[in-house]
């Protein structure tokens, strides 16, 4: 027996592999390998027979510097950072103010309401893109009845069809979708405070202000810094919502183009411009790193200087 | 005194909330109440009353006789249905192989697996598209329900053994080992193990099937032929064609509302615990 036992040791167990074995090949196949085969892809170019032919860097040069591709880039990673942002600051505030409230023991029914705000975010993109092109449209005029109940009615505009406005108006349009979300999160973590610590600050005599920013608003940074590093993927990856109410040109005059529909449109074509693939590839690396970028900022900017908090 | 004055304070607290809970609800209902409402009226009404319920007079199923007749709205759905359930039953099964292999098991590359496969959780795979396309042309794929199976059961694994993973570490070393005195093979213990991280595995459920669902980017690419269609594709289409049909426009985005809403609303008990116990994870 003694001596079969090294042997045997190093031979890999099958029912290991077994378990493994599926979840990682299918993985690497659909997910792993068509990440780098892209990132590869955006190092060549496609002749007229779709042979693939090595560039260097020539696609990122190109997108960089031609006088076609480069403002699309900027204004499509600028128009990026104004979603990113007013979803930092408007959805995450009330995502959170939300689940304060609902943690603060002053409410009952907190059920129903947690439902109720996490409903939105159960739709897709395309139904809520529609619900809302139709509220805002100046053809059904519900917008602008609303606006009248407080005397508002000259602040109607067709938002979405209107440069300045709606990229904001869509921003919004998507927060009123993800609110459940980072809503959700917080509340977690804001019912995982022991009791102990709120009480113990109630008998000092601190007010519920207080005790919520002094408190509790410290243990939850490291909820916070997850809704930010998820927010900022999701809206960096965002397609469905631009595409479903302006179209793949992002319009008007491109002014809505995020990342996502400028990929969309680059690889895949739309009605002027034929689709190219390795062009398409090289945009997507170009997300890759925005994207990468960001969780980097958060791993070692934000975690672990938070977790030294943590409970 | 004092005691009025901080009840006093607690009253006016308690009325600011509701009140801010109120509006809050309001926003999140209104526009959803008000297409379903109005997809039952006719053509004037929704124009000229879009506020008001539907009423016996006003009250009309045009826009419904219309998307039935014009569009494949059934077979969208079951298409939906296969590619959602397909992906979940791949993604809950084999995630939990792995999860368990990962969990249970000390070999040689565990910790290097375990960080591999959770590579996917933070990068959207969205980004390998231009390859995921030319892959499923080569394998013949393209325009079957099989490729969004695929690409969505891979997008869904690395949360999915993540948070498996964190939960099988936690059941009870006794249980695995007295299995193991009586003989029981490594996929007997795996089988009994299972029923046992049971909440585990609906709130991964909830969080792979909605995004699922949901989707636009895949359908549109890998599988936009009228056969494979799926609900949100075919929505999406159907609207943007008959953007000037009120009624029609108005049913059929009830119609691929109300499925999700109706199963929201019946479990949003179990959906919402599995997203807490999920976020506290």
């Amino acid at each position: 027996m003694a001596t079969i036992r090294p042997k045997r040791k190093r031979k890999f167990p099958t029912h290991i592999l077994v378990f493994l074995a599926p979840a990682t090949i299918l993985y690497t196949l659909f997910m792993i390998y068509p990440l780098f085969d892209s990132m590869r892809l955006s190092f060549f170019s496609l002749d007229k027979q779709g042979n693939e032919f090595f560039v260097g860097l020539q696609n990122y040069i190109t997108l960089f510097t031609n006088e076609l591709w480069w403002p699309r880039l900027w204004g499509a990673f600028k128009h990026n950072v104004i979603f990113f942002l007013i979803h930092m600051v408007v959805q995450n505030s009330i995502g959170l103010l939300l689940a304060a409230i609902l943690t603060s023991r002053l409410v009952r029914g907190v059920g129903f309401f947690r439902t109720t705000f996490f409903m939105p975010t159960m739709l897709s993109f395309v139904i809520v893109g529609f619900i809302w092109e139709l509220i805002l449209s100046p053809l059904w005029g519900v917008a602008k009845d609303i606006l009248g109940v407080f005397g508002l009615e000259h602040l109607y505009a067709p938002w979405l069809g209107l440069e300045g406005p709606a990229l904001i108006a869509l921003s919004f349009i998507s927060v009123w979708q993800f609110i459940g979300i980072p809503m959700m999160l917080f509340y977690a973590a804001l019912i995982g405070i022991p009791d102990e610590l709120i009480e113990a600050a109630t008998v000092d005599g601190a007010s519920g202000w207080k005790i919520f920013w002094k408190v509790k608003f410290p243990l939850i940074l490291p909820t916070v810094g997850i809704v930010a590093i998820l927010t900022y993927v999701g809206n960096f990856n965002a397609f469905d919502l631009i595409y479903t109410t302006q179209g793949a040109l992002a319009g008007p005059n491109f002014s809505t183009d995020i990342m996502g529909t400028f990929f969309y449109r680059t690889f895949f074509g739309q009605q002027l411009q034929l689709g190219n693939p390795t062009m398409g590839a090289t945009v997507a690396t170009v997300m890759f790193l925005i994207i990468l970028a960001g969780v980097l900022v958060y791993m070692y900017g934000f975690q672990r200087r938070v977790d030294t908090y943590e409970l | 005194m004092v005691v009025s004055r901080s009840r006093l304070r607690q009253g006016l607290a308690k009325i600011t909330v509701y009140v801010v809970l109120f509006i809050a609800v309001i926003v999140a209902l209104f526009p959803i109440a008000l297409i379903i409402m109005n997809s039952f009226k006719e053509r004037k009404a929704i124009f000229r009353h879009p506020m008001t319920p539907p009423l016996p007079d006003t009250f009309s199923l045009i826009g419904y006789e219309k998307v039935i007749e014009r569009s494949n709205f059934g077979l969208y759905f079951a298409n939906s249905l296969i590619v959602t359930l397909g992906s979940m039953f791949l993604i809950l099964f084999l995630g939990a192989m792995a999860a368990w292999a990962l969990s249970e098991y000390d070999f040689k590359g565990n910790a290097f697996l375990g960080i591999y496969l959770a590579l996917g959780i933070m990068i959207p795979i969205r980004l390998g598209t231009v390859s995921i396309l030319r892959l499923m042309v080569k394998l013949n794929l393209v325009n079957t329900l099989w490729s969004l199976i695929l690409v969505y059961t891979a997008m869904g694994l690395p949360l999915t053994i993540f948070i498996l993973t964190s939960f099988m570490k936690q059941v009870p070393k006794e249980l695995k080992e007295a299995a193991r005195l009586d003989g029981a093979s490594e996929y007997r213990i795996f089988w009994m193990i299972l029923p046992l991280v049971r909440p585990a595995i609906a709130t991964v459920a909830v969080f792979t099937m909605i995004p699922i669902w949901n989707d636009l980017w895949f359908p549109l690419i890998l599988a936009p032929g009228e056969k494979t269609k799926t609900v949100t594709l075919g929505a999406q289409q159907f609207l943007g064609q008959f953007v000037s049909d009120w009624n029609a426009v108005l049913s059929s985005l009830t119609l691929a509302m109300v499925p999700i809403l109706i199963i929201y609303i019946l479990f949003s008990r179990q959906i919402i615990r599995g997203l807490t116990a999920g976020a506290v994870k």
